[in-house]
């Protein structure tokens, strides 16, 4: 079972949410795809940790091979080559799709590894954590991505796999997604919740993605998230009240459902509902 | 033109609630929404009447056409995406080419082809004082950057005498981001005092400084978490970034945002709070006239 935790909009809740689910489901695995800004592992606070460098392919030029045809320039799309005096390459921009190459009549290019980031594989009691980082100044993280739903992929069959997806509808986001059996998606009850709640709708709608909602930070009065779901006849996983103990717990990075046995019950039952949804989508469609 | 970007690292920490309030207090005439993937910000700036909109092209996508395919395979050998599913015929999966057009070159019977296609619209609204640019990301699709550059191109565009403008930018510290950094005066940092909100400021802050630019920070929703706003504040110190203020959390500056309303535009506690904030960012922004003013072309999209 592969869950997707996502929201669109940032700071909804997403980390809460996977990071409890993946407490409560233990043995799981939790996956940090929010490779630009993961915050799961500080809450996990995992242990012997085994870290992979991720590196990409950068076009390296041998300037006595190259005559300068411009080629490889004409070619690459993402304007990440130039020629002046020689020819220059601009690594930031650089997509290594490697056209430049194939394009090279005089094997003037060849290919060095260049360090975007990691991979941080750990464990914390029964959950096995994994995290993506994306070094700071870096344009795109999925490469990192890629390797870490790969390396979740070859867990047991049985054991529960949490996404935290990063925030938006981005190709960063469809990726994260890509495998997963069942999307949760988190809302807020603000117009900016509602608005990109409405987003992610549409993206796990255009993905045939099975997916329900939970509401967190609820209010007392009218919450727009709620009215939203029940227009469009989305499920209701569960409601997170707001809570100012929950936000302090969550704020100092401490894992609700251990610190807690409200909480504890509340993903447990939110777990259990996940669980029955899954079991009923492979049901209606075997 | 003075641009001031509105940045945070993690999302929900307050952003487009800040930087509504900063463009209602400032009366900016030039203010763009560079959150591409998750645009907010025109639910709350008031604008009635309808925008410009124009579509955006991002980078053309690979398409194969079924009746030239020969099923050779050097497409999807040659693909660096995984973007090129094989089977009866062959296919592009949209959502992750990159457009390289690596497929288009490797392919002896022409049946790869690169075809332009909307990513996403622009959105332009203005009226005899102020020009707001915003646009819309089409979901799942990739080039966010370019399309941010482009969202702050029309903005300057179409207000190139206004002296000042407002930008709030996106969560995280990929692409849309750097795109976004690129030619602003100064960043504002949003932080949240949560362990989470500390590490993400800290990478954000990281990222700005790769790209040079001055960067200032607050904290919104202070009283959540004391230790941890006491730690954002030590940190500022000991980097030397300008801290400028601390708003409190107030219930109702959620009331006033599902109203359709900034936080200024009521007597409320985080009003109040992020009216000083405003008052010490705009003094840092306009210190020295000319200050360091760094232009980091970027060479395309990101």
């Amino acid at each position: 079972m592969r869950i997707a935790v996502l929201s669109g909009k940032g700071g909804t809740g997403k980390t809460l949410v996977a990071v409890n689910l993946a407490t409560v489901g233990a043995p799981s695995i939790y996956v940090d795809c929010d490779v630009e800004e993961p915050n799961g592992h500080l809450f996990f606070k995992p242990v012997d940790i085994h870290e992979e460098e991720i590196t990409v392919r950068i076009p390296i030029v041998d300037h006595t091979a190259c005559t300068g045809c411009r080629k490889c320039v004409e070619f690459c799309n993402f304007n990440a080559l130039a020629y002046t005096d020689k020819l220059l390459v601009f690594d930031d921009v650089c997509h290594s799709c490697g056209g430049c190459l194939l394009v090279c009549q005089e094997n003037a290019l060849a290919e060095r590894e260049k360090n975007i980031g990691r991979v941080q594989a750990g464990t914390s009691g029964d959950v096995s954590v994994l995290t993506g980082i994306l070094n700071p100044g870096e344009a795109s993280g999925i490469p990192i991505i890629h390797r870490l739903l790969d390396s979740s992929g070859e867990a047991k069959a049985s054991t529960p796999v949490f996404i935290d997806c990063p925030p938006g509808s981005a190709c960063i986001v469809m990726e994260s997604i890509k495998d997963a059996d069942y999307c949760v998606l988190v809302a807020e009850p603000t117009i900016f919740g509602v608005h990109n709640l409405n987003m992610v709708y549409e993206l796990v709608s255009l993905f045939q993605k099975p997916f329900g909602v939970v509401l967190n930070k609820c209010l007392k009065g009218e919450n727009p998230a709620e009215a939203f779901c029940v227009e469009h006849g989305i499920k209701i996983l569960a409601r997170i009240p707001f809570d100012h103990e929950l936000g302090l717990l969550n704020s100092d990075a401490k894992i609700a459902a251990q610190e807690d046995e409200t909480y504890q019950e509340l993903f447990w039952h939110l777990l259990q509902t996940v669980g029955q949804e899954v079991t009923d989508e492979t049901t209606a469609h075997s | 033109m003075k641009q001031l970007l509105i940045l945070s690292g993690k999302g929900g920490t307050g952003k487009t609630t800040l930087a509504s309030a900063f463009i209602k207090l400032s009366g900016a005439r030039a203010y763009a929404d560079c959150d591409v993937d998750a645009p907010n910000l025109h639910l709350i700036t008031g604008w009635t009447a309808e925008p410009k909109r124009s579509d955006y092209y991002g980078l053309p996508v690979a398409e194969i056409d079924p009746d030239l395919c020969t099923g050779c395979d050097l497409c999807r050998q040659h693909c660096r995406f995984d973007s090129i599913e094989s089977g009866e015929t062959y296919r592009v999966l949209a959502f992750s080419c990159e457009g390289c057009g690596v497929c288009e070159y490797v392919c002896p019977a022409g049946a790869a082809r690169m075809a332009r296609q909307t990513s996403g619209e622009l959105m332009l609204y203005r009226d005899e004082e102020r020009v707001f640019s915003t646009a819309r990301l089409k979901m799942g699709s990739g080039t966010s950057g370019l399309l941010v550059s482009e969202v702050k191109a029309n903005m300057k565009e179409e207000a190139e005498d206004a002296p000042f403008a407002i930008i709030d930018g996106s969560p995280g510290i990929g692409c849309p981001v750097i795109a976004s950094l690129s030619g602003v005066d100064m960043v504002l940092i949003v932080a949240e005092p949560s362990v989470s909100g500390i590490s993400d400021m800290e990478r954000i802050i990281r990222t700005a400084g790769t790209f040079g630019v001055q960067t200032a920070v607050c904290i919104n929703k202070s009283n959540t978490n004391a230790v941890n706003a006491e730690k954002i504040k030590t940190f500022c110190k000991e980097r030397g970034l300008p801290f400028v203020g601390e708003i409190p959390f107030d219930p109702c500056a959620v009331e006033a945002i599902n109203d359709g309303k900034t936080i200024v535009d009521i007597d409320c506690i985080s009003g109040v709070a992020a009216k000083g904030v405003y008052e010490q960012t705009m003094k840092l922004l306009f210190k020295e006239e000319g200050s360091k003013h760094y232009e980091r072309k970027l060479q395309s999209e990101l």
